[in-house]
């Protein structure tokens, strides 16, 4: 549904994106991962038809954004980062601009709104000012305008951003109920919350890719090792030697209250350093294997891009 | 369609703001104060043997009353838009750039002519003493509504450049104020010069119409001026989505 291939934009002298391609394929639901001030949100302006790239092709639907402008914006619901009102229209009378714009047929209307005010549970304050609203709801408004005219793709900047926690898991819910069999392309600079909405996750840092997958094969590119956690009673430095003579274990790391051992993939570490220290007599106070967390795989990803250093 | 939706909403932004109705009260109350002394200037001088009509007076004062206030409605249109960031919105809807500025132009004139329909209360109190000739009268507004027409649309464009209302307001009644004035200064100016000049004055252009005359070459004008605005503000906003710029 959506193809970007080799997309640059540049403002002045800054290139805010350099060169990125992607795809996100039908009833997709793809997280766009980045610290801040990564390209993200050019990149979804350019998707929604807010600009032109400088280069590059975009495909919406399988059309040219640059030859059918008013097309593609069709396929497309918006999500703006801060989600963008007027203070002084009333959300149903906000939402009924948004439907006649989109050219919803007078008949459809009322119906279309309706639908949008139900999904988003905004019937309640449906003849509130938006201004007077609190920040969630607004957040909701935006999502409203989005879904309104049931647009196949849905591109959501940020959609949680500045929220407290339980407005966040509000909103995460409602992106997953709303999803149906529309494509939804996600941005968010949390890790966390792309992997509990999203299915794949595209990374970007700098203004180009440097990952992209589930978060799983993420992982993966990590050279699947794994950790594992080991405390025990014995001598400190003989035991961290004897368990650097483990087979499978790569590399011993002291941690605060333990041991932390990187493991190779396919090998049995947690039997083979338990069976180790059981033979010197050590007793074991704790051990545990830990995934590496996903965190660790996204700072890692941005920070220099080659996941492997 | 969009173009009359697009007009709605800024009808139903302009009369929930307390701004529009600030600005309603003044141009109606500096309207009926200027009705109040032309017509104790008329009475007092003798009426029927002055050069100048009542109502000649009376719509040259409507003119400059429109020049304070038009600059005030029309400085929000783009400005506040992009200060709010719903231009960016606005853009990712299946919307022609050329529906958001009529939208815009169409709302704001609709304003401006409610406000001057609010002034026929002058002449349809006189009416009830005095025969008032219709005719140069209509004249006379259709003047009023085609400078309203150009002022909107010169606020229009530079609204367009800016997110800041107040410089989008100072920058017009700057435009505005030089088409004015340009013709003002006579002896400095050469004839050849003031000759070329005077075609350029929005202002004179309206004298004839004050008088009840229709003439095609004003018409022409005011009408070239305002287009020429709207195709700049089509133009401003094209430039800046190229650069990237909201």
């Amino acid at each position: 549904m959506i193809e970007v291939r080799e997309l640059s934009k540049s403002f002045g002298a800054v290139d805010a994106v350099a060169g990125v391609s992607f795809r996100v394929c039908r009833g997709e639901i793809v997280g766009f991962l980045g610290p801040n001030g990564a390209g993200k949100t050019t990149t979804m302006r350019i998707l929604a038809g807010v600009f032109p790239p400088s280069s590059g092709t975009v495909r919406i639907a399988g059309r040219d954004p640059l030859r059918e402008p008013l097309e593609c914006r069709r396929a497309v619901g918006y999500f703006p980062e801060y989600a963008p009102f007027y203070p002084d229209l009333r959300v149903a009378a906000y939402l009924r601009f948004v439907a006649r714009l989109k050219r919803i047929p007078r008949a459809h209307r009322a119906n279309a709104v309706a639908e949008v005010l139900a999904a988003c549970a905004l019937e309640g304050v449906a003849h509130r000012r938006v201004g007077t609203l609190s920040k969630g709801y607004r957040q909701r408004v935006g999502l409203a305008q989005a879904l309104c005219g049931n647009p196949p793709i849905l591109i959501l900047d940020e959609p949680t951003i500045g929220l407290d926690p339980g407005q966040v898991v509000e909103i995460r819910d409602l992106v997953r109920r709303l999803r149906g069999d529309r494509t939804v392309f996600f941005s968010s600079h949390i890790l966390s919350e792309v992997a509990t909405v999203c299915e794949r996750v595209i990374v970007i840092a700098r203004g180009r890719l440097v990952g992209e997958g589930t978060p799983d094969q993420l992982s993966a590119r990590l050279g699947r090792r794994r950790r594992v956690v080991i405390r025990v009673d014995g001598p400190a430095d003989e035991v961290t030697t004897a368990l650097a003579a483990v087979p499978g274990v790569l590399r011993v790391e002291r941690r605060e209250g333990g041991l932390a051992l990187e493991a190779a993939e396919g090998a049995d570490v947690v039997r083979a350093a338990g069976a180790a220290m059981q033979q010197r007599g050590w007793s074991i106070l704790e051990l545990r294997e830990e995934a590496i967390a996903l965190e660790e795989i996204f700072l890692r990803l941005v920070s220099d891009g080659d996941p492997r250093s | 369609m969009t173009v009359l939706a697009l007009a709605r909403k800024e009808l139903a932004l302009y009369f929930t703001s307390f701004l529009f109705y600030a600005l309603a009260t003044v141009f109606l109350l500096l309207a009926g104060y200027f009705f109040y002394t032309n017509l104790g200037f008329f009475v007092l001088m003798g009426g029927v043997n002055l050069q100048r009509g009542l109502w000649q007076y009376q719509l040259l004062d409507l003119q400059r009353i429109l020049l304070v206030l038009v600059p005030l409605f029309t400085m929000r249109l783009f400005a506040e838009e992009r200060k709010l960031g719903t231009l960016e919105l606005l853009w990712t809807y299946p919307v022609r750039d050329a529906d958001i500025v009529a939208g815009k132009f169409v709302a704001c004139l609709a304003v401006v002519a409610v406000l001057l329909a609010g002034t026929a209360l002058h002449p349809a109190m006189v009416a009830r003493l005095y025969t008032v000739r219709v005719a140069p009268l209509l004249a006379g507004y259709g003047g009023l509504l085609l400078l309203g027409a150009a002022f909107v649309a010169c606020g229009l464009f530079v609204s367009a450049l800016t997110d800041s209302q107040l410089v989008a307001a100072a920058a017009t009644y700057g435009i505005l104020f030089f088409f004015w004035i340009v013709t003002w200064n006579e002896a400095a100016i050469s004839d050849t010069a003031l000759h070329l000049l005077v075609p350029l004055s929005l202002f004179d252009r309206f004298y004839p119409f004050a008088r009840g005359a229709i003439d095609t070459r004003d018409v022409t004008y005011l009408v070239l001026f305002t287009t020429a605005c709207l195709a700049f503000t089509l133009l401003a906003l094209d430039t800046r989505r190229w650069r990237g710029l909201r």
